[in-house]
C-alpha cells in the first residue's frame, strides 16, 4: 500500500481556535487506496484535524496537501470540489428534509451533479435501506439510519477520499458493529478513507494504519497489526 | 346569499395572491439568512417608481417596464445584502434590524426627495368584469393570478432544484454547508436576489391597483410583518395561508363595517392568535 502515490499529507501542520492552539506540528500522509485511521482520547484535536482537512478551520502554520496541490487558504466549498468528502462528527444531516434530498445536497458541485442519478441509484445499491426511506425525513431515522446517510451524502460527492468523523459516535453497541460494516464495504468499493476514531479495536480492524494523536501531537503511527500490539496502545486504549 | 358578500370574499382572495408574495419574498430571506429585512416593501414602491417612470415618463411598453421593475429590485436587493446585511451577518439580530429599519427611512426620504410626496398613477385602466350582480377588478385578478403562479414557480424553485435544495437546509445547519460543497455567501446573494425580484414582481401588480407615493410601503408593510408573523417567521406555507386568511378579515370586515375597522379586526385577530399560537398557525 505505501508504494502507491501519496493522496493527502499534513506536514507539520498547528491549527486550533482564536489563540487556543488545538494541534501542534501534527504530520500525517494518506496514500491513495488506504485506509488509515487516526485514534485518540476525547479532546486530543482529533475533530479539528478533520475540519482543518476540509477547510472549516485555517492552519496556523504547516502545509496541507491534496494530490500535490496545496489546500492551505481554500474555503471548504472549494476543498470538496477537490475530491475531498467529510462525513462530520455526529452526522449532521439536515433534519426536515427527505432522504433523497439530503442525497441531493451532497451532489451540490457541479462535477457530481453531471452524474446526479447514476450517483444515487450506486449509493441506493449500497445501502438498500435508503431506498426504501428516500422520502422520509431524515430526522426520523434510526441512528444506524442517519449514519448511512450520512456516508451516502459524502459520497454523492463523487470524492477521492472520504473523511469519517467518528462514525460509531452516540450509536447503540450493535449498531456500531453495523457501522464498522459499513466502513469495511466503502473500503471494498476502493475509496481511500481517513477515519477518526475512539473505538480503538474495531477501527484498527478495518484500516491499514493508524496515528495515536494525544494533546494535539501525533504520539504513535504503525500498521494496524503493530498498533494491535503495542502497549501503550493496549493498556490505554482497549482495556487489556 | 347576499351578493355584497361574495364579492367582499372573493375580493378578499384577489387581494390576499398580492400579499401572499410579499409574504413569500420575506420569508424567504427570513428562512435563509435569518435576517428581517424591514424596508422589504419600500423595495416594493421603489420597484413602483421604476414602471411608473419607465411606462409614463419614457413611453416603454407596460411588459417591458414591469421586467425592468423585476430585475431591477432583484439588483436592489443584491445591493442591500452585500452593502448593509453581509457587513451585520455576525452580530446581534437587534443590529440588523436596526439597520434594515434605517434603510427604510432612507428610501422613503430619498423617493421624496427625487420625487416628491405626489401620488402617482401610471394610469392604466383595466376594466371591471361582471359576473351577474357581481363586479370584480381584472387588474385584481390578474395580480392574483400571477401572485399564484410567482408561488407556484417559486415552490417549484425550492423542491426540485439544487439551489432551491441548499436553501431549504442551510437554515437547519449552516456550518455545514461548506462540506456540501456549497458557497453560503453564493445562496444568500441568489436569496436576496430572489426576494427582490418577488418585491419587484409585486410592485408590478400593485402598481396596476394603487397609486406610488414614497410612503405606499407603509400601506402594505405591517400588513406583510403581520402576515409573515402569523404565518411563522421563515414558514412560507404559513405566510401564504396567512395572507388570505387576514385578507378575508379584511375584506368581509370592511363589508359588515369600514376599512378602517376592518384593519382594527385584522390586527386584533392577529394579536389574539399571538396569544394562542405564538410560533405561528402551523406551528406544531
Amino acid at each position: 500500500m505505501t508504494t502507491s502515490p501519496t493522496m493527502l499529507s499534513l506536514s507539520a501542520v498547528s491549527a486550533g481556535y482564536g489563540s487556543f492552539r488545538a494541534l501542534f506540528d501534527v504530520s500525517l500522509e494518506v496514500a491513495a487506496g488506504e485506509a488509515v485511521g487516526v485514534i485518540g482520547p476525547n479532546g486530543a484535536g482529533k475533530t479539528t484535524l478533520m475540519r482543518v482537512i476540509s477547510g472549516l478551520i485555517p492552519i496556523s502554520a504547516g502545509a496541507l496537501a491534496f494530490e500535490g496541490r496545496s489546500l492551505a487558504g481554500l474555503p471548504a466549498h472549494r476543498i470538496v470540489e477537490r475530491g475531498i468528502a467529510h462525513v462530520p462528527e455526529n452526522r449532521r444531516l439536515f433534519p426536515r428534509l427527505t432522504v433523497e434530498d439530503n442525497l441531493r445536497i451532497g451532489a451540490f458541485i457541479a462535477q457530481a451533479r453531471r452524474h446526479y442519478s447514476d450517483r444515487l441509484a450506486w449509493v441506493y445499491d449500497l445501502f438498500p435501506r435508503l431506498r426504501e426511506r428516500h422520502g422520509q425525513l431524515a430526522g426520523t431515522l434510526s441512528g444506524g439510519e442517519q449514519q448511512m446517510v450520512a456516508i451516502g451524502r459524502a459520497l454523492m460527492s463523487r470524492p477521492k477520499i472520504l473523511l469519517m468523523d467518528e462514525p460509531s459516535a452516540g450509536l447503540a453497541p450493535l449498531v456500531v458493529q453495523q457501522v464498522f460494516d459499513l466502513v469495511h464495504r466503502i473500503r471494498a468499493e476502493g475509496f481511500t478513507v481517513l477515519i477518526v476514531e475512539q473505538n480503538v479495536a474495531q477501527v484498527l480492524d478495518v484500516v491499514d494504519r493508524a496515528y495515536l494523536l494525544e494533546v494535539g501531537t501525533i504520539r504513535l503511527a504503525g500498521t494496524s497489526a503493530e498498533l494491535t500490539r503495542n502497549d501503550l496502545i493496549r493498556r490505554s486504549y482497549m482495556g487489556i | 346569499m347576499d351578493i355584497y358578500l361574495v364579492e367582499a370574499v372573493i375580493n378578499g382572495v384577489l387581494l390576499g395572491g398580492v400579499l401572499a408574495l410579499l409574504a413569500l419574498g420575506l420569508n424567504l430571506i427570513f428562512g435563509v439568512i435569518d435576517v428581517v429585512w424591514i424596508a422589504y416593501v419600500d423595495l416594493v414602491m421603489c420597484g413602483m417608481y421604476v414602471i411608473y417612470y419607465l411606462y409614463v415618463g419614457y413611453g416603454w411598453p407596460l411588459p417591458l417596464a414591469g421586467a425592468a421593475a423585476i430585475v431591477g429590485v432583484a439588483a436592489l436587493g443584491v445591493l442591500v445584502h452585500v452593502l448593509i446585511i453581509a457587513p451585520v451577518l455576525g452580530s446581534a439580530p437587534i443590529n440588523q434590524l436596526l439597520a434594515t429599519g434605517g434603510l427604510l427611512y432612507f428610501l422613503q426620504s430619498a423617493a421624496t426627495l427625487l420625487f416628491t410626496t405626489d401620488f402617482r398613477n401610471i394610469g392604466v385602466r383595466l376594466p371591471i368584469i361582471e359576473i351577474g350582480d357581481i363586479y370584480i377588478s381584472f387588474a385584481r385578478l390578474i395580480a392574483f393570478v400571477v401572485a399564484l403562479v410567482g408561488a407556484v414557480a417559486l415552490y417549484v424553485f425550492l423542491k426540485h432544484t439544487y439551489l432551491g435544495t441548499a436553501m431549504r437546509a442551510i437554515a437547519q445547519d449552516r456550518e455545514i454547508m461548506g462540506l456540501m460543497g456549497v458557497d453560503q455567501r453564493r445562496i444568500y446573494l441568489i436569496t436576496s436576489a430572489i426576494g427582490g425580484g418577488l418585491a419587484g414582481l409585486g410592485a408590478c401588480l400593485l402598481a396596476l391597483q394603487y397609486d406610488v407615493h414614497p410612503f405606499v410601503g407603509n400601506t402594505f408593510g405591517p400588513i406583510t410583518f403581520m402576515i409573515c408573523v402569523l404565518g411563522g417567521l421563515g414558514d412560507m406555507i404559513g405566510g401564504f395561508i396567512a395572507a388570505f386568511v387576514i385578507s378575508q378579515i379584511i375584506a368581509i370586515g370592511g363589508y359588515y363595517s369600514s376599512n378602517d375597522v376592518s384593519y382594527v379586526l385584522a390586527f386584533v385577530f392577529f394579536i389574539l392568535l399571538m396569544l394562542l399560537r405564538p410560533r405561528g398557525i402551523l406551528a406544531r
